[in-house]
């Protein structure tokens, strides 16, 4: 028995492992193709390159293209990424909390609106969205399209429904004690949501975080619409769009650019995933520990 | 009298509440006749008993404040909400039924259902339609089987497992604009470079993205290269939570590997599926990207004598009938058709699934 198991996990293992190869293949493709002067890439797309040096000469001239202005590009995305981010995520944490805490019609209406944002697509919204936020700059002088805090506050819109669902049902679970505790301590109601359950919400802060952040730094359709593609305000993945998009394609750069738009989000996510899971893993028991002490 | 420091501190606006809380609740606990003379938060827990008992207006401002935080705390997520999403919602209602041009100073005109009208007789809108039902059929399908079998995969005693959940996960990092891109090079430059190389004349000769339906297998496969590692996620989270004795018992009451995943398996994650189902469902029917990518809505195809976009999905459809034929206000009313079917496909789905959950 334990033999024929043995032999059953290495066959398994190693059909994982193909499966691996295959999902990986693209990757690999890209970061052959990256270092690929224009000729090489015609001729032979599938062999290792003649020389990884042209890699250099690749992203040097990506960096220095004035269509897809690398640097400001990325700057653009953290700027917008980080911002949004936050704002969502400590922003919706405020309403759920309070949405579950208080027990009302009002509450529960407001509740019900929000849900419906997990259903209306973005495409019913898009071009009105883009009328009411020129009517917006016509009647208040504000710029809301083509602007940085435009865009967040599209992102926040947009994300606050399942980031609200996903808070909502997480405070359900915080006993109604602590709060009490707090309370009969002399907290205020910010200083309760600040100072006890901020910190509870954690794990689903980390989530939340990690869900929007593959969303927003990757996301193409609403910000071409509130910034546009070539304008002077650009997220990655409209500096590709702008590149790759025009008639004749140099797949020598436009995978060099794949491999450096792509590249950022990898790299956070990959050095965070260690921190994260131990995070996640280690906070698990804190807080079951934190809760059921506070409370006993 | 003892003087706390929690007093000293409130002051500041800094309160170390957990440790307080802790020792006013161990307190409480332990010697509960005590606390009332020596632990001086209890005083101030009859302090704030009196003051509710005082009056009406103590009352009436304590409840003001907690109205007051309620809405401040809402405002900030709620307003852009409202503003995003709520009033373009019904704008969009309202221009749909106009002939709405989003130029500036262009006053829309009431055309009442005209624009619906002419959205079911446009061939290529109901050839978009059919396409995007076919297209979310097959990936709702390809995405799942795939999804489900690295799942299985991953869960069982092999080597490196976690190495390979997170390897089969990144794909999912990519957006889908990129992939787009990266996929329309594999299947134009390296798949018949790959024919070359093994002597596969079919494949070498292959043009993936110029035959209609192969373009649309082209874009099925891309899409679940992105997305079935984020379902496996669930998958796994579900599978890890089917009880070890439950498969166990079956083991020695001899059951197969077809028996048990039919009689436990299968039923235990029901509810996973439910979840997959859905995502995977509205993902492709929304999908935009990738296809901008990767086909830009072509080649074209015939249907019904009329030249039409193989792989114009709706999402994609009604930005080209809003920009590239300049008509917004058509697109908009597509926009809202496409909303309707929408939500009555994916609520069907859920309902559909949640009485299946409960059978098994």
């Amino acid at each position: 028995m334990g033999v024929k198991k043995n032999t059953v996990n290495t066959i398994l293992t190693i059909i994982t492992f193909l499966l691996f190869v295959i999902i990986m293949f693209p990757f690999f493709i890209v970061v052959i193709n990256s270092a690929k002067s224009s000729l090489e890439i015609i001729t032979d797309p599938i062999s290792l390159p003649k020389q990884w040096g042209q890699l250099l000469v690749n992203i040097s001239d990506i960096w220095n293209r004035p269509s897809i202005r690398y640097s400001s590009s990325v700057f653009s995305s953290v700027i917008i990424t980080v911002g949004s981010l936050t704002t969502i995520t400590i922003f919706s944490a405020m309403s759920a909390w309070v949405l579950v805490r208080t027990k009302s019609k009002t509450s529960t209406i407001i509740f019900l609106v929000f849900l419906s944002g997990l259903i209306i697509p973005f495409q019913v919204v898009m071009f009105p969205l883009v009328a009411f936020f020129r009517m917006i700059y016509e009647a208040t002088g504000l710029r809301m399209l083509r602007t940085y805090h435009g865009m967040i506050i599209a992102y926040i819109g947009f994300g606050a429904p399942l980031a609200v669902f996903m808070f909502h049902g997480f405070i359900k679970s915080i006993p109604l004690e602590l709060e009490e505790a707090a309370t009969i301590d002399g907290c205020s109601r910010p200083q309760i949501f600040f100072k006890i359950i901020m910190p509870i919400l954690r794990p689903i802060f980390v989530t939340v975080i990690i869900l929007n952040a593959i969303w927003i730094w990757n996301d193409f359709l609403l910000p071409s619409l509130i910034l546009g593609v070539g304008q002077d305000v650009q997220t990655i993945p409209l500096a590709i769009r702008a590149f790759a998009g025009s008639f004749v394609k140099k797949w020598d750069l436009i995978m060099t650019a794949v491999l450096m738009a792509a590249a950022p989000i990898i790299v956070v996510l990959m050095a965070a995933a260690p921190i994260i899971v131990g995070f996640l893993f280690a906070q698990k028991h804190i807080i079951k520990g934190m809760v059921a002490g506070s409370i006993k | 009298m003892h003087t706390h420091p929690s007093y000293e501190l409130k002051g500041k606006g800094k309160f170390p509440i957990r440790e307080e809380t802790k020792t006013f609740l161990l307190i409480h606990k332990k010697n509960p006749k005590n606390q009332t003379n020596h632990n001086p938060i209890s005083n101030q827990n009859q302090v704030t008993t009196n003051k509710m008992t005082e009056g009406e207006g103590k009352r009436m401002n304590k409840k003001a404040k907690e109205k007051l935080v309620f809405w401040l705390f809402l405002v900030p997520a709620l307003s852009s909400f409202i503003l995003v999403v709520v009033v373009p919602f019904f704008m969009g209602v309202y221009y749909s039924m106009t002939d709405w041009t989003a130029v500036a100073g262009q006053q829309a005109n009431w055309v009442g259902l005209g624009n619906y009208k002419n959205m079911f007789s446009d061939l290529a809108f109901r050839y978009s339609f059919l396409r995007t039902f076919l297209f979310t059929l097959l990936s709702v399908i390809a995405i799942n089987a795939v999804a489900l079998t690295l799942a299985f995969l991953v869960t069982r005693e092999i080597r490196f497992k976690n190495f390979f959940r997170a390897g089969f996960f990144i794909p999912n990092l990519i957006g889908g604009l990129v992939l787009g891109y990266i996929w329309q090079f594999i299947f134009k430059s390296v798949v018949p470079s790959i024919g070359t190389l093994l002597g596969i004349e079919a494949l070498e000769k292959v043009l993936i993205l110029a035959e209609p339906n192969l373009a649309l297998f082209g874009l099925i496969f891309a899409f679940t290269w992105q997305y079935a590692g984020y379902i496996m996620m669930i998958y796994v989270a579900a599978l890890l939570n089917v009880p070890q004795e439950l498969i166990e018992a079956s083991q020695i009451d001899g059951a197969n590997f077809i028996q048990r995943l039919r009689s436990i398996t299968i039923p235990m994650i029901a509810q996973a599926f439910t979840i997959t189902s859905f995502l995977t469902l509205v993902t492709s029917f929304k999908q935009y990207d990738i296809i901008v990518a990767l086909t830009n809505g072509g080649p074209a195809a015939i249907y019904q004598g009329t030249t039409v976009n193989s792989t114009e999905m709706l999402a994609v459809h009604i930005y080209s009938v809003a920009f590239k034929y300049n008509n917004m206000a058509e697109g908009q009313a597509r926009a809202i058709i496409f909303f309707i079917v929408l939500s009555v496909v994916s609520i069907g789905q859920v309902y559909y699934n949640k009485k299946k959950e409960v059978e098994m």
